[in-house]
């Protein structure tokens, strides 16, 4: 089967999205995995000669989202979070980045379509395709994502001698 | 000064080089003019530039054994799947024909709860189908409230899918009592006539899904599968097995999104 092969070599780009998406490997990976099985058993689903990639991007956004949904229960039940507070904590041994905290502050729905754009290198229809969002939503996002990214990161590495305009 | 407008889009497609050529060229003038935001463009060009960086490496870790098995053992776990549907397709025709011959009605005792389901969804076409003055309770002019309406009762949020794609539109819906509660109840129409419904019910139980299956008794055909708690059959007569197909998969996808 054509698509299975094409669905393994499509995993590292899988992880790597993962990854900046909600920052720990180890969750990272959870969530390849629940989207693999998902992709799988919804394969029927998939038009055949249509973008695997996006599709299977697709997804992992909805299957991330009830995974968010699902903790965002549990989290309430137990303390009030702070919303900042959503990605797990960095591993001992790993050099905690910044980029890679700020990009965790943001929103879900910015940090999606800046990942998509930046990462994947999708078109913006392409995003809007794979999140099922208005190609107008993606702009805004896509500009408020780095707006905010850009103030969290002032002073620090990247943007360090950028002034932030207020 | 005659500046082209250039809006925020232009400016991040700018950044993401994502612009036609001469675009482009207009945008860069653009910011030759307006140095606060090319210097904001600019830290966003580092920006995405320093997030690949980041996260490029990710694209060479060797792959966890357990993600590649996930599509492996899925593989053979499908195959498997697929030659079981056949076979009880099979045996569901095979009974079904027999029972047809001793006039008892097919699907209706001993099989699962999908299978009576399904029995169920026929008869409630068979009843309500032919109907010329009374289809439906409440008509698709009050779709809102019918679904409302029905999701409350049904104790779920329901959703009447939009088969327009495939040659037929909502005429409306009523509640019908089904084995253990109620039951929803969709009619479609073509413009030839024909009728096609859609009967949901919600108390299927959980961690239960099946796909796709197709039963016949005389001339009605019906698709039926259960996704968790819910149970869909997709019931008509006197259209091929392959239109119904294409309804059924038209409801399928929308009903079950990816």
């Amino acid at each position: 089967m054509n698509e299975a092969k094409r669905l393994v070599e499509l995993i590292p780009r899988l992880r790597r999205y993962a990854r900046a998406l909600v920052g720990d490997r180890a969750t990272a990976d959870d969530l390849v995995q629940d989207t693999l099985e998902r992709a799988w058993a919804k394969l029927h689903l998939y038009r055949r000669g249509t973008d695997l990639r996006a599709w299977l991007f697709t997804v992992m956004h909805n299957v991330h989202v009830n995974r968010v949904r699902a903790s965002r229960v549990t989290d309430t039940l137990e303390d009030e979070m702070p919303e900042l507070a959503q990605r797990a904590p960095q591993g001992d041994a790993l050099l905690v980045r910044d980029l890679d905290r700020a990009i965790g502050r943001l929103p879900a729905e910015q940090r999606a379509v800046l990942l998509l754009v930046t990462l994947e290198e999708m078109s913006y229809e392409e995003v809007a395709r794979t999140l099922g969002i208005p190609i107008g939503t993606v702009m805004s996002r896509l500009s408020r994502a780095r707006d905010k990214l850009r103030v969290m990161m002032q002073g620090q590495g990247v943007a360090a001698k950028l002034k932030v305009v207020k | 000064m005659s500046e082209q407008p250039v809006s925020e889009a232009d400016l991040q497609a700018y950044a993401d080089g994502k612009l036609p050529e001469e675009r482009r060229t207009a945008v860069a003038a653009w910011l030759a003019a307006h140095p606060e935001d090319a210097e904001r463009i600019e830290s966003y060009r580092q920006l995405a530039a320093e997030l690949r960086s980041s996260y490029d490496s990710v694209l060479d870790e060797p792959v966890p054994e357990r993600l590649e098995r996930t599509i492996r053992s899925g593989r053979v776990w499908q195959a498997a799947m697929v030659a079981g549907w056949v076979a009880l397709g099979l045996a569901l025709g095979a009974i079904a024909g027999w029972q047809l011959h001793g006039s008892r009605p097919a699907l209706a005792p001993s099989a699962d709860a999908a299978d009576s389901m399904a029995h169920r969804a026929v008869v409630a076409h068979a009843t309500y189908s032919p109907e010329v003055r009374h289809p439906v309770e409440v008509g698709a002019d009050q779709e809102a409230h019918l679904v409302a309406w029905l999701s409350k009762r049904l104790g779920t949020q329901l959703r009447a899918p939009k088969l327009e794609a495939v040659g037929y539109s909502l005429v409306g819906g009523r509640l019908l009592p089904g084995e253990n509660g109620p039951v929803a109840h969709f009619m479609y129409q073509c413009n030839r006539g024909t009728r096609v419904t859609l009967y949901v019910r919600a108390d299927m139980g959980t961690n239960r899904s099946t796909a796709f299956r197709y039963a016949r008794e005389g001339t009605v055909g019906v698709f039926y599968w259960v996704d968790s708690k819910l149970g869909y059959a997709v019931t008509s007569a006197d259209i091929s097995k392959e239109d119904l197909l294409n309804v059924a998969n038209a409801a399928y996808q929308q009903l079950n999104p990816p």
